[in-house]
């Protein structure tokens, strides 16, 4: 692998930047592996380099059906933050908030981790006793989050608009070591990591089946290009894991959703954090290309359109508008969608299934990018030990059969 | 938006109605004979399907009424929609889907 360095990049500017290779390989697939990860996204990604780098375990393909990153990874707008009500929770989002902290490092790669802090509004009542909750919940798991006046929250981000709305601005928590990460480095890095250290990513090769042998344990999967023999196979699917699942006859706890965001034509620094406000349902940021990457709603229904309707990104407008007025006249570029899978708790799923071999991480819905190093790395775990690690021990299938939700939904009842 | 043909009303816009999740879920006649997995099963587990889905609307902006629709969940295209109680139309995914 070339380093990625200040000096790598000043050396090869001499050379008119002609000699740097392609960052990862584009490999035929084997016959066999030890492990196949379905899905290049970064949860995938992540899984699989955390099995080469902590575990040993090289002889890792993962498959992707379209590009690497093009799945939700590539859409989503990219809030991190760790203050999340549960225990459980709140241990396995803070174990990737730490990772995030060194991961350029970690993985030579840039993934413009930017700890500007994300601020969640309140504008009523219940707003203000849950978000106070939580943050006497967070400060006891070691989570940083404060709580902010109204006055304080207009400081910490000048151009919002606390008092002439429908719903004005009471008061709002504050996560300072929150904040955005480039989506496409992260996928981008972690393939050149992962790449390095042996594993083979297949693009453009679709994952058809699982095949089980007599015992019922897993044997490997079919693909669009043939069958690939694997004692173990980690499902990393995102929005289409109840298809992959069903290949081996499992019935998934999980609804796919479209979930849509937006970006406007890039402007000069303006907005300082992350905002986002349940109540009225927005979250806005600014890139560092200078857009302002706008979340908006999921689609009422199932579906796998990876579109989303129009009356929802005119909802989530409407409330941009009445945060920050002066955006009103911002022309917005381009909007899109992805398909997440969300489950009855609004808790991801990591963990090992009743198919021996089989192991599944989904669920994350509408709010998994802000987890991918850490779930990369329990994951991996799951797999090379089969058995979970402490983190992820708590985020089961059976807790669905055995009644131990872990209940963000009911929480918070927060999209992202 | 989705135009959507409420059997009583006839065809209204979207966001006249609210979804329902997936249809012909029946609740268990003697629950206490059940074990936990069959609970959950009823519950929370979903076919979640690409492709014809089974679903449960409410007009709740006009009639108020419970009915179902098959929907293709790759188009969002309505294949047919029904009255409650009524069986599921046997209709394949390959007819009217991907409009
Ligand atoms: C609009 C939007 C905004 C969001 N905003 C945020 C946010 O601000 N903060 C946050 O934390 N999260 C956010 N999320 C959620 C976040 O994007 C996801 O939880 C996370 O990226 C999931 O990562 P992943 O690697 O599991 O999934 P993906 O990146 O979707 O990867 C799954 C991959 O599996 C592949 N695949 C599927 N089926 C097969 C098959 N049969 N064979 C081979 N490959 C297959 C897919 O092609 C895909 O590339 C948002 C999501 C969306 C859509
Ligand atoms: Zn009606």
């Amino acid at each position: 692998m070339q380093k990625f360095s200040g000096f790598e990049l000043f050396r090869r500017a001499l050379g008119g930047h002609k000699s740097w290779q392609p960052q990862w390989r584009n490999p035929e697939p084997k016959a066999e592996y030890d492990v196949v990860i379905v899905g290049a996204g970064g949860h995938g990604l992540a899984a699989a380099y955390y099995l080469a780098k902590e575990h040993g375990i090289t002889n890792v393909a993962v498959i992707e059906r379209g590009w690497l990153g093009g799945g939700n990874t590539g859409r989503n707008t990219t809030i991190v933050r760790s203050n999340y009500l549960f225990d459980e929770s709140a241990a396995l989002y803070e174990h990737a908030v730490k990772l995030w902290e060194g991961l350029s490092q970690d993985i030579n790669y840039n993934v413009m981790y930017s700890a500007r802090g994300v601020l969640m509004l309140a504008h009523n009542h219940h707003d203000e006793i849950s978000f106070k909750r939580h943050v006497h919940a967070n400060r006891l798991n070691g989570v940083d989050n404060e709580w902010l006046t109204a006055e304080q929250v207009k400081e910490f981000c000048p151009p919002l608009n606390i008092k002439s709305m429908r719903y004005p601005i009471i008061g709002g928590a504050l996560q300072r070591r929150g904040g955005t990460a480039r989506h496409d480095a992260v996928a981008w890095g972690f393939a050149r990591a992962a790449d390095s250290r042996g594993v083979d990513i297949i693009q453009n090769c679709e994952v058809t089946g699982i095949r089980r042998g007599p015992s019922g344990a897993v044997e490997g999967v079919e693909t669009s290009r043939g069958f690939i023999r694997a004692k173990k196979v980690g499902v990393s699917a995102a929005g289409h894991t109840s298809v992959v699942m069903a290949m081996a006859g499992l019935r998934m706890p999980l609804e796919s959703f479209p979930l849509q965001a937006l970006v406007s034509e890039p402007v000069k620094p303006a907005f300082p954090t992350v905002v986002m406000s349940n109540t009225i349902h927005a979250y806005i940021s600014q890139s560092d290309k200078g857009e302002m990457v706008i979340g908006a709603g999921t689609d009422a229904y199932t579906s796998y359109s990876q579109r989303g309707a129009l009356h929802i990104t005119a909802h989530t407008l409407d409330a941009i508008c009445e945060l920050v007025p002066q955006f009103r006249r911002l022309r917005m570029l381009r909007n899109w969608g992805g398909i997440v899978d969300v489950t009855p708790d609004r808790s991801p799923i990591i963990a090992k299934t009743p198919v021996p071999g089989l192991y599944v991480n989904c669920g994350w819905g509408t709010g998994g990018f802000k987890a991918t190093p850490g779930s990369g790395h329990v994951f991996a775990h799951t797999i090379a030990k089969d058995a979970p690690h402490a983190i992820n021990a708590p985020f089961t299938l059976e807790r669905f059969r055995d009644g131990f939700l872990i209940d963000e939904a009911a929480a918070a009842a927060v999209a992202h | 938006m989705l135009i959507i043909t409420c059997p009583w009303c006839g065809a209204r816009p979207e966001v006249e109605f609210r979804y329902g999740g997936e249809a012909h879920i029946a609740r268990p006649a003697d629950p206490s004979a059940l074990t936990d997995a069959e609970w959950a099963d009823f519950l929370y587990n979903r076919t979640n399907p690409k492709g014809l889905h089974a679903e449960r609307w409410r007009h709740i902006h006009g009639c108020g009424r419970y009915f179902n629709a098959l929907r293709d969940t790759v188009s969002d295209f309505f294949v047919t929609t029904y009255k409650a109680g009524e069986k599921r139309p046997d209709i394949d995914a390959s007819s009217g889907g991907s409009k």
